[in-house]
């Protein structure tokens, strides 16, 4: 599904702020895998997801999505194949415009926007069911503008607009992590149905090592652009917060450090 | 004199003239709200659309094919802009600030490089003018009736909310696969196609097109949409549908160029009207951003 070849990112090359963010990482998914990646603050995590992307171009290496070669595409291309929440709850919607007309441009990602009505009545319907499905409350307020409401109802709505129209590749950048531990919990919650339910390929970036652990079928950790820990299968299963920071620090060598953390 | 029947026998034509600049502060709109860019080239192709207007009435072209021409070269204009802009990186302000500056040179081409071509309404055929205002306010309400129309229209197509989306938020825009840069482009020309439109309407009223006739344009539209938004906010205190907002935009040139009436009614020395337009339009954009606390 994705295959992601010896990628290589440097940031500011030539400066003095230059900084090797991706250091030849290899990584290939199974179709339906949903991965969960952690690592320490700066250990290149959005990073690895912003190159799937396309948010700008790979110095080195490549990715193929489907085995189609995307190394070259730009962002709006490969939003064919990607669904994308962001950590900002802010980013993933425009504030200005309907929760209708939101799903309504979610709902075309990838398709050519012509001159025919930006929402059909029927797909009004649709929306309604499906935001009653999710119970956030807001099946009848389709007229709403996105901007009035909160952050955890925005990040449940950028999630079911990622994934409005199946995308090959799901990609959540600590999508809880602005929310409170309640809605974190409860959008944690509606990822898992969204993903279940349309078996998608996902890859979560999360702070929280027991969300890391008790979600997914596959666990990475990254360090200095690279990937240290790749868990799977029944080792996956058995995991601890204990053995996974151990194991980390024979990996790294270094203690775990991330300002966010949430580690019990 | 200063008498009451004076300031009255002048606002027939101050409406016919406010609703032109209406109509280029709907072009504005396209810009400055909908794609949230300061775009400055509107100073320039306003004239633009007066010069193409003018120069091809007077060769004796129909007024209605000189006006879709104007239009199609405001398009073009405003192609420009957004090129520069999104090809070569350049900011919008300044992308802006370098066409309305070329096309100085461009609206002398365009007039035969004289600064001001007459178009007398007695020898050419034109579709407006300020001998006739009841008839002026007329052409000008159906064209205010019309564009606002097809802008509703059009920003309910895919289109079109694919523009505002990339307006109101480019993250989103290119996660959803919308080709940003094009839109942006869209935006600028559609824009610009209006102002130019304004432009060439604006000339056939005054009888003439003149090199500087877009001087501040962009601040007699900023002037019209903030006007109208006030205006619209007091009536439909619990917000109003798109196209109620666009009849605002019109309203709020007409008020615009009314109030510049009265202002002229009472002495105030004209030269200091640019002074008094800028100080009004800086205070209604500032006013919001201190309601909001910030
Ligand atoms: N656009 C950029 N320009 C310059 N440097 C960048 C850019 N994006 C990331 N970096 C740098 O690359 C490194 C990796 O950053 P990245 O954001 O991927 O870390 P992260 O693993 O997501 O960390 P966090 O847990 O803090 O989100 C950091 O040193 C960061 O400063
Ligand atoms: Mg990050």
């Amino acid at each position: 599904m994705l295959r992601i070849e010896n990628i290589k990112k440097t940031f500011n090359p030539g400066t003095i702020n230059e900084k090797m963010a991706l250091d030849g990482v290899d990584l290939n998914l199974e179709d339906g895998e949903f991965v969960t990646v952690i690592g320490s603050n700066g250990a290149g995590k959005s990073t690895l997801l912003n190159a799937i992307a396309g948010v700008w171009l790979v110095d080195e290496g490549k990715i193929f999505i489907d085995n189609v070669d995307v190394t070259k595409l730009s962002e709006y291309k490969r939003a064919v194949y990607i669904g994308r929440v962001f950590q900002d709850p802010m980013m993933g919607t425009a504030a200005d415009m309907w929760i209708e007309e939101n799903l309504a441009l979610a709902h075309r990602r990838g398709q050519r926007r012509g001159l025919t009505p930006g929402i059909l009545p029927e797909e009004r319907e649709t929306y309604k069911l499906l935001l009653k499905e999710f119970d956030l409350g807001l099946e009848d307020r389709l007229s709403t503008k996105v901007g009035l409401l909160s952050g955890g109802q925005r990040q449940a709505l950028t999630l079911i607009m990622a994934t409005l129209q199946s995308p090959k590749l799901l990609l959540l950048d600590e999508h809880t992590a602005a929310l409170d531990p309640k809605t974190a919990a409860k959008v944690l919650e509606v990822t898992d149905k969204i993903v279940e339910k349309s078996h998608l390929t996902t890859f979560m970036v999360t702070h929280n090592m027991k969300d890391a652990i008790s979600h997914g079928t596959r666990l990475l950790m990254l360090n200095n652009g690279k990937i240290i820990l790749d868990i799977k299968g029944e080792e996956k299963k058995k995991l601890t917060v204990e053995k996974l920071l151990e194991k980390f620090e024979q990996a790294s060598g270094e203690e775990f450090t991330n300002d966010a953390a949430i580690l019990g | 004199m200063i008498t009451i029947q004076n300031l009255i026998a002048r606002i027939p034509g101050g409406i016919a003239q406010g609703i032109i600049w209406g109509l280029m502060a709907l072009g504005v709109y396209i810009t400055f709200r909908v794609l949230k860019e300061s775009d400055l080239t509107v100073d320039g192709s306003f004239a633009t659309g007066g010069a193409t207007a003018v120069v091809l009435i007077t060769k004796g072209v129909n007024p209605w094919i000189a006006m879709a021409i104007a239009f199609v070269v405001g398009i073009i204009v405003g192609c420009c802009t957004g090129l520069i802009h999104t090809k070569l990186k350049i900011p919008a302000i300044l992308s802006g600030i370098l066409v309305q500056f070329a096309l100085y040179s461009i609206n002398l081409h365009i007039m035969g490089m004289v600064a001001n071509v007459s178009c007398n309404p007695t020898k050419n055929n034109v579709i407006i003018t300020m001998r006739n205002i009841p008839g002026a306010i007329l052409v000008g309400a159906v064209f205010a009736a019309l564009l606002i129309g097809v802008m509703y229209w059009y920003f309910g197509t895919e289109q079109g909310s694919a523009i505002r989306a990339t307006g109101n938020n480019n993250h989103m825009a290119l996660a959803q696969g919308i080709n940003v840069n094009n839109m942006k482009v869209i935006g600028f020309a559609l824009g610009n196609g209006l102002v130019a439109l304004a432009g060439g309407l604006m000339a056939q009223y005054q009888g003439f097109s003149d090199i500087n006739m877009g001087r501040g344009a962009i601040v007699i539209g900023l002037a019209a949409i903030i006007i109208g938004e006030v205006l619209a906010e007091v009536i439909f205190p619990k917000g109003t549908n798109f196209a109620v907002r666009l009849l605002f935009v019109i309203i709020g040139g007409i008020v615009y160029y009314l109030i510049m009436i009265v202002v002229l009614w009472l002495r105030v020395d004209s030269n200091d009207l640019k002074l008094a337009t800028a100080i009004i339009v800086m205070l209604a954009l500032a006013i919001p951003n201190f309601r909001k606390g910030e």
